[in-house]
């Protein structure tokens, strides 16, 4: 249960879709083009009706498909206004194409995203294979423990993109935090208002005093500089994630970071996950410390742009770690976040963890304590040189013959 | 009716030395837009062709008015959330002057690959007028058939050949499909004549709703002709009624361009390479299926505008 820490704050009960919606209604975007899909739909339906209640002065735009409603959130975006969009699964599968724009166009929109599988088999169910495929798209990606890390996440986000001019994401995994009823803390709406500032954008299509053309064809000559400068963009933004938080953490009170160390200083060995699995595995090292089990983890919260160089210092001195995956980049080889914490420890000249890769969760299959433990009991003797890493994937709960 | 006194007053919104082929129909098209918009401050978003990459070679631009690209399938739905943005700003008094709102599309923007995001856009009733300048054949990739292709002309992706004569299907009636979706004004026009492309820009310009041209608009590279016939190839499609030009406003039929005497429809397609092995012998019968159809369609046309049909 969320512990209140901000005095004008106030304790309610809402779904991670319902806090979504509810920091969309702060931020009040003038722009919000949306497509419902499952389990991401509620929040642009109870968007919608705060649109028809008159309750926003954002205007809906009920686009009929995912990529028009990307194509109109970035046009949105590129005129002048402060634009939102929210999707799922297939329905950012659909946006594909439109999210590199919107990052090669450097526009500072805001979506929600709830993680789901992607088809097929067709699933409607959590896991974090539909994120994972646009992590390269040139997106901030923030993913959320919690509802109330959603809530936060998509309040910062605003501030984050438009310093950044990066396009942001802020995700929950499926269901698991969508649908959940939680405590969430939230803000009176003059002081989000005020946290995130007006949108006063540089240079925008409907400035018809200044106008411009925007989407040109780059040849040989242009495009490369272009694309370095929207990678160097992405670098840089470590720093305003860094600034946003500290202002977010001095106004409201609530502390973030790129990632969360839980219980990571003296830690042997260490879980690194992402999203609500995080929670349950701090269930299980509350209980592996009280044995004297110096278990730990780190939960990665700013996966674009990847803390590289921070995480693996962090990793440095753990003697064995799991790198949890909620996706399979069925790549022949490992999972995204394995292949980025195992590549950020190899360039930061960090060879004696030993690291191993764990897929699990897929199309909401249970992921429980049991599970966890099981994976710390594995990094244990590992750890201690009574079992040999593995190599490959190990696929957690799920039936091989 | 359009004032060429008044026009030659408006500065031009699309400038010189961009790179579209000589005698292509889309630029003329692109300019006598701008220029029927006149004064009024426009936004211009077009879907990936000819249009956009030949007029935004980076960094340079021919548009005067603001103007913005994305991607392929989705000027509509882009000029929707432009259209959108300006209801919100303008809404909150951080916009004041009144501003319109064009897209343009080839006809694989439109016809094919962005049909969903145009259907939607109209139906959501944004004030945006698109403008589909129709070659076609998408002919910025080199010629390939697209739904607006006309029966038995060569593209490379339905190419005359040994056993296939081009084209083995008729094109679909995208101006239909837009008189259906019931918005106030929709329209066919034709490069070749100014004052009733203009007039229709106008009149699409001041309804307060979604709006839809069909211009045919002559590619020389596809259609293989001499680059200075533009003009006088594209007014024969008028003429043989193979293209007639008519309106659909709030649902009323209506023929602006009455050819004087129908011609037959081979007159329009002889100069044209793209249709030159219809002229061999053995392919008569696809002359005759052609000139079928046309004068089907034509007297289908004329029945609607005479009884004042409603569209919907």
């Amino acid at each position: 249960m969320i512990k209140p820490v901000y005095p004008k704050g106030k304790l309610v009960a809402k779904t991670g879709n319902e806090v979504m919606a509810e920091a969309m209604r702060q931020i009040e975007p003038d722009v919000v083009a949306a497509y419902p899909i499952t389990p991401a739909t509620e929040i642009v339906q109870i968007f919608s009706q705060f649109v028809a209640d008159g309750i926003v002065k954002s205007e809906y735009v009920a686009v009929e498909s995912e990529h028009s409603a990307m194509s109109a959130t970035i046009a949105a975006s590129a005129a002048g206004a402060r634009a939102m969009t929210g999707t799922a699964s297939q329905g950012l599968s659909l946006m594909w194409e439109m999210l590199y724009i919107a990052s090669g166009l450097r526009l500072p929109i805001v979506m929600a995203e709830v993680n789901r599988a992607i088809s097929a088999p067709i699933n409607i169910h959590g896991d974090q294979s539909d994120t994972m495929g646009a992590r390269d798209s040139g997106w901030i990606q923030i993913y959320s423990e919690n509802s109330q890390e959603a809530y936060d996440n998509m309040i910062q986000a605003v501030r984050i993109a438009e310093a950044a001019k990066l396009p942001t994401m802020v995700t929950t995994d499926g269901f698991i935090i969508s649908h959940c009823m939680e405590v969430v803390e939230t803000y009176p709406d003059e002081d989000v208002k005020k946290f995130i500032g007006e949108y006063k954008p540089e240079r925008y299509l409907l400035d018809t005093k200044h106008p411009y053309t925007l989407g040109s064809i780059d040849l040989q000559d242009y495009y490369f500089e272009h694309r370095y400068q929207l990678a160097e963009a992405m670098r840089h933004s470590k720093d305003i994630i860094s600034e946003v938080a500290k202002d977010f953490e001095k106004t409201f009170g609530r502390k973030y970071d790129m990632y969360e160390k839980y219980m990571m200083d003296d830690a042997e060995i260490a879980i690194v996950v992402i999203g609500s699995t995080a929670g349950t595995a701090k269930v299980v090292i509350k209980e592996l410390r009280e044995k004297g089990i110096k278990a730990g983890l780190i939960k990665i919260r700013v996966y674009r742009p990847f803390p590289a160089e921070m995480i693996a210092k962090d990793l440095a001195k753990v003697k064995a770690i799991a790198v949890m995956d909620r996706s399979d980049s069925c790549s022949g080889s490992y999972a995204p976040v394995y292949s980025d914490i195992t590549a950020a420890l190899f360039a930061a000249g960090i060879f004696t963890p030993k690291v191993v890769n764990y897929v699990y969760g897929l199309g909401g299959r249970e992921i429980n304590t049991e599970h966890i433990a099981a994976i710390y009991d594995k990094l244990a003797k590992i750890a201690s040189g009574a079992e040999k890493p593995f190599t490959g994937i190990e696929y957690v709960n799920v039936r091989i013959k | 009716m359009a004032n060429l006194k008044e026009l030659s007053k408006v500065p031009e919104g699309l400038t010189g030395g961009h790179r579209l082929c000589s005698g292509c129909g889309a630029g003329i098209i692109a300019r006598q837009t701008l220029l029927a918009a006149g004064n009024t401050p426009v936004v211009v978003t077009s879907a990936t062709g000819c249009l956009e990459v030949s007029t935004t070679v980076f960094p340079y631009s021919s548009w005067k008015p603001s103007f913005f690209h994305s991607a392929f399938e989705n000027s509509a739905a882009t000029c929707s959330g432009i259209e959108t943005a300006y209801r919100a700003l303008k809404k909150q008094g951080k916009i004041t002057e009144d501003i319109r709102f064009i897209a343009f599309g080839g006809d694989g923007g439109t016809y094919d690959i962005g049909l969903q995001s145009l259907s939607g856009a109209m139906e959501r009733g944004h004030r945006m007028l698109y403008v589909c300048y129709n070659n076609e054949a998408y002919m910025n990739t080199g010629i390939q058939r697209s739904g607006a292709t006309p029966r038995g002309a060569h593209t490379t992706t339905a190419p005359a050949g040994k056993t296939h004569q081009g084209k083995e299907q008729t094109r679909k009636d995208l101006t239909e499909i837009m008189a259906a979706h019931g918005i106030p004004y929709v329209a066919q026009a034709y490069v070749g004549n100014w004052n009733d492309y203009v007039t229709k820009v106008q009149k699409a310009l001041a309804i307060d709703g979604p709006s839809f041209i069909n211009v045919l608009t002559p590619c020389r590279l596809g259609w293989m002709y001499k680059p200075e016939d533009t003009m006088s190839l594209n007014r024969l499609a008028v003429e043989t009624c193979i293209w007639p030009s008519y309106e659909v406003e709030n649902g009323v039929y209506k023929i602006n361009v009455k050819p004087k005497e129908k011609k037959p429809v081979a007159e329009f397609l002889k100069p044209q390479g793209r249709f030159s092995h219809l002229f061999k012998p053995g392919n008569e019968h696809i002359l005759e299926q052609i000139q079928k159809e046309v004068d089907a369609k034509w007297e289908n046309l004329q029945k609607k505008a005479d009884l004042g049909c409603k569209a919907f």
